[in-house]
């Protein structure tokens, strides 16, 4: 029997919640989440919203201003028609990775339940938000909101404007190239939204005013036949152009010539866009790991501590418990490997490898195993990597023998597939390095390249991508999306297929052989 | 210091702008991919009862996206029980051979598919379309009236007074104005007869007396002034006459299915009764369909053996219509009901025999149809010298007298299944003006 002064140390009882509950429960465990795991956390807003808002919320991809497109709209009836058919739950929280950290929480979710999201959101995500260097090189979270609000109404002017129909379809052809849009090795400029208004004023103007090179239609005097100029001639024209460029946005943002500069901006919105949304694509399971790492910690320091009843925790436990729930290959509700399990068990195993070590961990893990600082392994971990290395980097044999991984190699013309390594001995390296890999977006997407334009001439414009391991590109999609290049670059555009390592060309397209639909 | 916001009374339903874009884009696709599956030949599915279902093409996101089914690949999977490394495993047959595997990289967006109720689909494949001169005819010919109880009417004839409800109206006012009782006026009654009887009356009775006389005169005059029943309370049911919904119509789908009309001759008017079947489904409640088809002899057949019967001969047009007409004489009396008629030919006919129909069409059937349809089949090659011209078969000659005298008589030709829906609609859209009779 809980006594009376047992019972005054609960934070709630019961499950039902109101501010009071929220408030004294959030500072419980901020307490524990600053204190004791040393999480270092932008400052919180937690908003209490209903079902409806959350599927709006997460229709326009989770951003709390979007402007106005179709696809969202899509991704609505297409969300709503799972969750009124009872296909999929709707998540119970939703995080925005900005200073302040703007947390969802769902007026339907019970108390234990906004305590678990509270510790998740607010704490887990926000701390990675703030410390992933990915996320410190590549966002910027303080500036996001308002140049949110300026993308939305800039748009809208737009839509005034030139009218929907227009607009539309410059979005359209631009979230078609969205993943062909972030600087992948270069930092890009940060943001401000007051100076982004500024300049573009500053830029319409200069558009009008600038005689620009690329424009010029006469031919140049030089019109040797020396095979050594003409080759002289493209690589200054490529230099001039800074091609190759990996970035096709922002490559017919700045060089198309038949965009009107409000087009050019919204290149530029979806680009940014797509700019901030990239480190997330890439610290998935970490980022993941890290809030459920944090929520289960967190969670089970206050029920030790007496504050959490036993119904509570075993409500949360079992939402956790689902959460990580990772089925086997075989298994009919596989979807892939699950980042928030792989992402938890192995924080989890970090934890044991510091505190308890078996041998087989001392000699993959020399440096931390058995320091007993799973703290500030954790925390360092969390900072200093993406999925891709934070995987090639901490997998241990114990968590791969764990969820019994196996390597399958599938080569297109094979009639079988090959189980390349399983979880033994000689398996976990490559089990490891593979996985790791797979996580790699850089090497997973297809690698698409602006080569060359000759500006002066026919202005076609020719792509490349990059094969490897020979995994060429779905050809309808394929083909529709330069239809969208087409439709930015106003002129021909191509694209050559080349084996990355040989150079061999392997296959070519090009919008002149491309029907119109 | 949490900031805790309550964002619950914001407005919701922030995305229905995205929302009515989406669909108003999803709409102008699914009518293209309605239209493309009537040209592709699939209309009998059309009235299936499953759901049909289709892929969102017009409004699918394309990227760049690596093909499944080419390259190599190596795939981390969980759950290993039995596998040894060099084990091989079949590839699945579907889906490009990915082994079920794609492994976390899949994209659920891309079988994003739109399920659309047989309604839904009907209400798209009709959009706009409209039996002809149904709405006139409607008004003009609901002759046929039901009376029916609506309530009640405070004037009427003597034979509907309403008994209860005139009686209920009578006690309330009865009640309402105090209108003295029978056994209050029978105690007084009663009262005076006692002390008249009395042998020898004191002052006190007589004074008794003559106030109890008093109040009793008051009453009856009281009683006098209030009826029992007054011309207020007086209610008469009251009837509404109630046009009886006159939407039978009869649909005559005539065939002609003599050896000249070819397997592909055959299809295509099938497809266009199909079609019109469904189209009659949807406008009328009720509706008989009789089907007719036509060798040298005609008769009234079953749906299935309309449509699916191998049976075959010579070719005489006009015993169709007459055994349109028998039917009509038989069971369907004009005055009663909305008479349609298709006919589908290839045009061949007996000699002579054209001429036949044409003055049937004259003299009876055009008089006694709402609209009549004919439809062509013609050879391919056909379309190009015959398409625009008045040459042709001799059926197609004499009805063009009837075309030119009848407003309610269409006729056209089709060639391919894609002709079809356009002359459908051509055929029974919304006419300008189409005079009947």
């Amino acid at each position: 029997m809980p006594k009376k002064g047992a019972a005054s140390n609960l934070l709630f009882q019961g499950s039902d919640w109101n501010f009071e509950t929220l408030s004294r429960t959030y500072d419980a465990i901020e307490t524990v989440a600053l204190d004791d795991l040393g999480l270092d956390v932008y400052p919180n807003q937690l908003e209490i919203i209903s079902s409806e808002q959350m599927l709006d919320a997460y229709s326009s991809v989770g951003m709390p201003l979007m402007y106005q497109h179709w696809s969202f709209g899509k991704r609505f009836v297409f969300e709503d028609h799972l969750y009124r058919r009872g296909r999929r739950g709707l998540a119970y929280e939703l995080v925005i990775n900005s200073n302040p950290c703007i947390t969802y929480l769902m007026e339907e979710n019970t108390m234990a339940m906004q305590a678990l999201v509270t510790a998740h959101a607010a704490f887990g995500h926000n701390h990675f938000f703030k410390n992933n260097y990915l996320f410190r090189q590549w966002t910027d979270a303080s500036a996001i909101l308002s140049y949110m609000e300026f993308a939305k109404k800039y748009i809208t002017k737009c839509e005034e404007r030139y009218g929907t129909t227009a607009v539309e379809a410059i979005l359209d052809s631009a979230h078609a190239l969205m993943d062909q849009g972030v600087f992948r090795y270069r930092r890009p400029p940060r943001l401000s939204s007051e100076k982004e208004r500024e300049r573009m004023r500053e830029r319409l103007e200069y558009e009008e005013q600038t005689y620009s090179d690329l424009w010029r239609t006469l031919p140049t005097t030089s019109e040797s036949s020396d095979p050594d100029a003409v080759e002289r001639d493209v690589s200054e024209r490529k230099k001039a152009l800074n091609l190759p460029d990996e970035n096709l946005l922002y490559f017919l943002e700045k060089t198309s010539l038949i965009l009107e500069p409000w087009q050019r901006e919204i290149l530029r919105i979806v680009r940014v866009i797509a700019q901030y949304f990239y480190p997330q694509r890439q610290t998935k399971v970490m980022n993941e790991g890290c809030a459920t790492f944090v929520h289960y910690t967190i969670m089970n320091t206050l029920f030790d501590q007496g504050r959490i009843t036993e119904g509570a925790m075993l409500e949360i436990l079992q939402s956790h418990t689902n959460v990580v729930f990772q089925p086997s290959f075989d298994d009919p509700r596989f979807p892939g490997i699950n980042p928030y399990a792989l992402g938890f068990a192995m924080m989890q195993d970090i934890e044991r490898i510091c505190v308890d070590p078996t041998s087989e961990d001392r000699d993959w893990f020399p440096d931390i195993a058995g320091s007993g600082n799973w703290r500030e392994t954790l925390l360092d971990a969390w900072a200093n990597h993406r999925d891709e290395s934070f995987i090639l980097q901490y997998l241990s044999p114990a968590l791969i023998r764990k969820f019994r991984l196996f390597l399958l190699s599938d080569e297109a013309d094979e009639k079988y597939c090959e189980v390349a390594s399983i979880h033994n001995e000689r398996g976990y390296e490559a089990i490891r390095a593979a996985l790791a890999r797979s996580y790699d977006i850089g090497a997973n997407q297809p690698d698409i390249q602006v080569m060359d334009v000759d500006l002066l001439g026919d202005r076609h414009l020719r792509l490349q991508h990059n094969v490897k391991n020979g995994i060429l590109l779905e050809e309808s999609s394929r083909d529709a999306t330069l239809r969208h290049v087409r439709h930015l670059w106003g002129y021909e555009v191509s694209l050559a297929g080349v084996e990355a390592e040989t150079g061999e060309t392997l296959y070519e397209c090009s919008t002149a052989d491309i029907e119109e639909d | 210091m949490p900031n805790f916001i309550d964002r619950r009374l914001n407005p919701k339903d922030k995305s229905l702008g995205n929302r009515q874009r989406f669909l108003k884009r999803a709409r102008e696709e699914l009518k293209r991919a309605i239209k493309e599956q009537v040209k592709s030949g699939k209309i009998a599915d059309v009235d299936a009862d499953h759901n049909v279902s289709m892929p969102a093409r017009g409004v699918s996101e394309p990227t760049f996206q690596p093909a499944g089914d080419t390259g190599e690949r190596k795939y981390v999977l969980p759950g290993n029980r039995e596998f040894a490394a060099g084990d091989r495993l079949p590839k699945r047959a579907s889906g490009g051979g990915a082994t079920g595997a794609g492994a976390g990289t899949g994209r659920s967006e891309d079988e994003f598919q739109f399920v659309l109720s047989r309604e839904e689909v009907l209400d798209l494949f009709f959009e706009d379309l409209e039996l002809p001169d149904m709405v006139k005819l409607n008004l003009k010919e609901s002759v046929a009236f039901k009376r029916r109880r609506a309530g009640f009417a405070a004037t009427g004839s003597p034979t509907n007074i309403n008994v209860g409800r005139t009686m209920r109206n009578s006690f309330g006012r009865r009640i309402a104005l105090h209108r003295p009782g029978r056994k209050e006026m029978e105690a007084i009654a009663a009262e005076i007869a006692r002390l008249e009887a009395e042998p020898k009356a004191s002052t006190k009775d007589q004074q008794r007396l003559g106030e109890l006389r008093e109040a009793l005169e008051k009453l009856e005059r009281r009683r006098r002034r209030i009826p029992y029943v007054d011309p207020v309370d007086i209610r008469f049911n009251r009837f509404e006459p109630q046009p009886l919904p006159n939407a039978s119509a009869v649909m005559f789908c005539l065939m002609d299915v003599s050896a000249s009309m070819g397997e592909r001759e055959k299809d295509l008017a099938k497809r266009f009764f199909v079609l019109l079947h469904l189209f009659l489904k949807r406008r009328y409640d009720r509706i008989d369909i009789v089907f007719i088809r036509h060798t040298d002899e005609a008769g009234e057949v079953d749906e299935n053996t309309f449509f699916y019967s191998k049976q075959s001969g010579g070719t005489i047009v006009s015993t169709a219509l007459e055994e349109m007409l028998r039917v009509i004489r038989e069971r369907y009396p004009a005055r009663e009901w909305n008479i349609y008629a298709a006919q589908a030919s290839d045009g061949e006919n007996i000699s002579g025999d054209s001429e036949r129909c044409a003055s049937l069409l004259h003299d009876e059937l055009m008089r006694l149809c709402q609209y009549y349809a004919y439809v062509e089949i013609i050879d391919e090659r056909e379309t190009e010298i015959f398409g625009t011209t008045d040459n042709g078969t001799s059926l197609w000659r004499a009805y063009r007298t009837v075309d030119g005298e009848w407003p309610n008589f269409q006729m056209t030709r089709i060639a391919k299944p894609a002709d079809i829906y356009p002359v459908f609609r051509k055929l029974f859209g919304k006419q300008p003006a189409v005079q009947a009779r």
